[in-house]
């Protein structure tokens, strides 16, 4: 479960690094995996520790893939589209992600549970096509097979 | 180091026998964890006064027969899955682990698990950088360290640092990353550089889509990586290190961190390390999802905390790398190749392999093949041995179209280059690469546009956008890829994509700019003509872009099994069971879940537009 972007929680994530410039990534990276996006205040928070400007920090965020400025979903679904899924047909998995879900890739579904996004190989390729679903791998994936995988996360946000 | 092992020899009263099940991420996808449980509770169903022989279950690395997973092997004392009497059984789910026990005891196979390609796939393969991956425990040093590890280092040590680059010269390995730039001259430039300060980094960024190689390496055996990096550091003299390793490998980043905690605790990092007054350190820096992080220069900013964007290279990282201090950068699978080359000599190493290419490659053979995984081969042999002799052949019998080496920075090869020997200098030849070893295998149901656009796509999407030719050109040579694609191409674009793609090749800042338009130049120099089909005759021979594809069923091939029909996501197959099915092209989306299903070859492709009748 992600947490709210506190200043409290926010602290606690950058005071985990000394204030050496170049924990700057790593820092971003625990605010990604702990509230799920690196929010306005922890730049500004990460500025005043690392005396980098906010602007500087900002271009970190848009340069590295791994990083969000925006709230991503409770699940993160990955659709690989690395060389070897993409001749698999992982085309396909994303046009029924879109279906099924309503929202192309980078978006979050209305009501928080997924987003989705296309990644350039997941490193296991001899299982094309992939998708990962969080930190569950599922593959090789057929188009018919994609609301059974959905459905799983469903429930499980349905409690959460 | 001997009191770890000293428990054992009590045990060994009883003769043993380890199984070993592979927990590489894909056999984990496949199961794998429910398969060591399922071990754990049958041994301890039947009690282990039961067991003429006692089975140990050891989980180890990645294998690299993925598809196949979960894979479980019983190895000879000392043996690889290459050794002679080695039991390789695939796809086993937990209910077969009562089988495997008992053969275990009566010395019977169990036929229905072995992996009948076997002696095809591992013939031919030389273990070297991938030795102790499906043998070892990553996660314990004691296994490493009984399978000769940090013996390397000892002998390093041992030497001076001018021995040790002398020897990995005399190896003359090249280095595995892509560029195949000499391990042993990179050193030399750093070792002579005098500073304060020096670094040795691993780059474990493996960005290249369709290669695993590096993550089964530093999540199967993280220790031999860190090996080679502590041999690197002494041999240049550098006292820091860094291993950048890649967002997504989060079973990798375990891995090595706890490889580099346990080799402090042994000794094997840290000050004074075994005695000999040298001190070395090293901490893994998380890559943050930019694939220009895999080029040296963009890393080294990377690991300072600043967006990757590469730099001239008129002064080397040898000279003014991280921090501007003397840097040595080397790929995963080098450093892992380091120990093995420390252990046996360099003048050993060279005899692997081919001139100026000695040594061993992993590649990770995916795409339509029989065998998807990784495998070692020394380098020289054919493209053709690889593929049809270790890798199977085509999935399903299927004509192969091509192979695709070398990532994004590659080219691909048609049927009449596959008797080209597999080395830096050969595939250079011929437009295209080795890389980090990536190898993908298509067929006929691959369409090459297709192929250039997604590779161009991929490059454009990861282009730091620092320099203009990389930046525009890429772009400009997707839309008019996507044209072609999309059925809009026009006459001329193919000649227009080749000056952009020369001006790109020329005038970018870094190598992966300047061999970004590679899968272009290389399809349209093999297959030209499937180029000209998409522009004059609007038509995907593949049956891949959309908008040049009709799907329709044979009537004289189709079964009517109604396996297509239920596979179909648009719901427009219809027809009755063992009588031929029909697609209604107005709801078709052109997903070919059809055609992957069918048995009978009865899915086809033609132009669109046509109604009824055979292309």
């Amino acid at each position: 479960m992600k947490q709210q972007a506190t200043d409290e929680v926010i602290d606690k994530i950058i005071s985990h690094y000394d204030n050496d410039g170049r924990h700057a990534l790593a820092v971003m990276q625990d605010m990604q995996d702990q509230l799920g996006y690196v929010p306005a205040e922890g730049l500004r928070a990460m500025s005043a520790y690392f005396h980098r400007s906010v602007g500087e920090l900002y271009a970190l965020t848009t340069f590295y893939k791994a990083l969000s400025l925006k709230p991503k979903g409770r699940h993160v679904i990955k659709v690989c589209d690395g060389t070897a899924c993409h001749i698999r047909g992982a085309a396909n998995l994303s046009e029924c992600l879109e279906r099924e879900l309503g929202i192309v890739a980078g978006e979050t579904s209305a009501d928080g549970t997924f987003s989705w996004e296309k990644v350039h190989c997941v490193g296991a390729c001899a299982l094309a096509p992939v998708v990962m679903v969080d930190s569950d791998m599922y593959g090789p994936v057929k188009v018919e097979e994609v609301p059974r995988i959905l459905d799983k996360y469903r429930d499980e946000g349905g409690e959460a | 180091m001997a009191t770890t092992t000293k428990a054992k020899p009590e045990k060994r009263a009883k003769q043993e026998q380890i199984i070993r099940v592979c927990c590489g991420i894909g056999c984990v996808a496949n199961g794998a964890h429910d398969v060591v449980k399922a071990f754990d509770e049958a041994i301890e169903e039947r009690g282990l006064d039961n067991f003429k022989i006692e089975p140990h279950i050891k989980t180890t690395g990645c294998n690299g027969l993925c598809e196949r997973g979960v894979l479980v092997t019983i190895l000879p004392e000392g043996g690889t899955v290459l050794s002679d009497d080695a039991i390789v059984y695939t796809r086993v789910k937990p209910k077969d682990v009562n089988d495997i026990l008992d053969s275990v005891q009566t010395g019977e196979k169990v036929k229905r698990l072995i992996f009948r390609q076997a002696d095809d796939f591992y013939e031919g393969q030389v273990f070297i950088a991938r030795r102790n991956l499906g043998v070892i425990d990553p996660t314990k040093i004691e296994d490493y360290l009984a399978n000769h590890g940090y013996e390397a280092l000892r002998r390093a040590l041992s030497m001076t640092p001018e021995q040790v680059i002398e020897e990995i010269e005399t190896s003359g390995i090249r280095g595995r990353g892509g560029a195949g730039f000499p391990a042993g001259r990179k050193w030399r430039a750093a070792a002579e550089n005098e500073a304060d300060q020096k670094y040795m980094l691993c780059n474990g960024d493996e960005g290249d889509p369709g290669a695993f190689m590096d993550r089964s390496i530093m999540e199967g055996d993280p220790h031999s990586v860190i090996e080679g990096l502590a041999i690197g550091a002494y041999a240049i003299g550098a006292t820091r290190g860094f291993l950048y390793i890649r967002d997504e490998y989060e079973q990798a980043r375990h891995a090595v961190g706890k490889a580099i905690e346990d080799a402090h605790k042994a000794g094997y990092l840290g000050k004074d390390i075994l005695g000999s007054g040298f001190d070395f350190d090293c901490e893994i820096v998380r890559g943050g999802g930019a694939f220009v992080c895999g080029e040296s220069s963009a890393l080294i900013a990377s690991i300072e905390g600043k967006i990757g964007e590469p730099r001239p290279k008129y002064v080397r990282s040898s000279e003014k790398g991280l921090w501007d201090k003397p840097t040595v950068l080397n790929n995963a699978e080098t450093l892992a190749t380091i120990p093995y080359i420390m252990q046996i000599g360099g003048q050993e190493y060279a005899k692997i392999g081919a001139p100026g290419n000695t040594g061993t490659k992993v590649f990770a053979m995916v795409g339509q093949l029989e065998n998807t995984g990784l495998v070692e081969v020394p380098m020289g042999i054919s493209l053709r041995d690889l593929i049809y002799k270790i890798g199977g052949g085509v999935k399903g019998g299927r004509p192969f179209k091509a192979v695709q080496t070398g990532g994004p920075s590659g080219g691909c090869l048609p049927e009449s280059e596959l008797d080209t020997p597999v080395d830096f200098d050969h595939l250079n030849a011929l437009g295209t690469i080795m890389g980090s070893g990536g190898m993908i295998v298509m067929d006929d149901r691959s369409c090459m546009v297709d192929v250039a656009r997604y590779y161009i796509n991929f490059l454009s999407e990861e282009s730091c956008g620092q320099c203009t030719p990389c930046r525009e050109g890429l772009r400009w040579m997707l839309d008019i890829l996507t044209d072609i694609c999309d059925g809009k191409g026009r006459e001329g674009d193919i000649e227009l994509l080749e000056r952009i793609a020369k001006t790109v090749e020329d005038a970018s800042l870094c190598s992966l700019g300047k061999t970004a338009p590679y899968p272009v130049l290389s399809t349209i120099r093999f297959f030209r003509d499937e180029y000209e089909e998409h522009i004059r005759d609007h038509v995907c021979r593949a049956g891949v872009c959309h908008n040049l594809t009709e799907f329709y069923i044979d009537p004289d091939a189709c079964t009517g099994c109604g396996l297509c029909s239920r596979s179909c996501p648009a719901d427009c197959i219809s027809g009755e069971r063992k009588k031929p099915h029909v697609i209604d092209t107005e709801k078709c989306i052109v997903c070919g879940s059809c055609r992957t299903v069918c048995h009978f070859d009865a899915v086809l492709t033609r132009k669109p537009g046509r109604k009824g009748g055979a292309a």
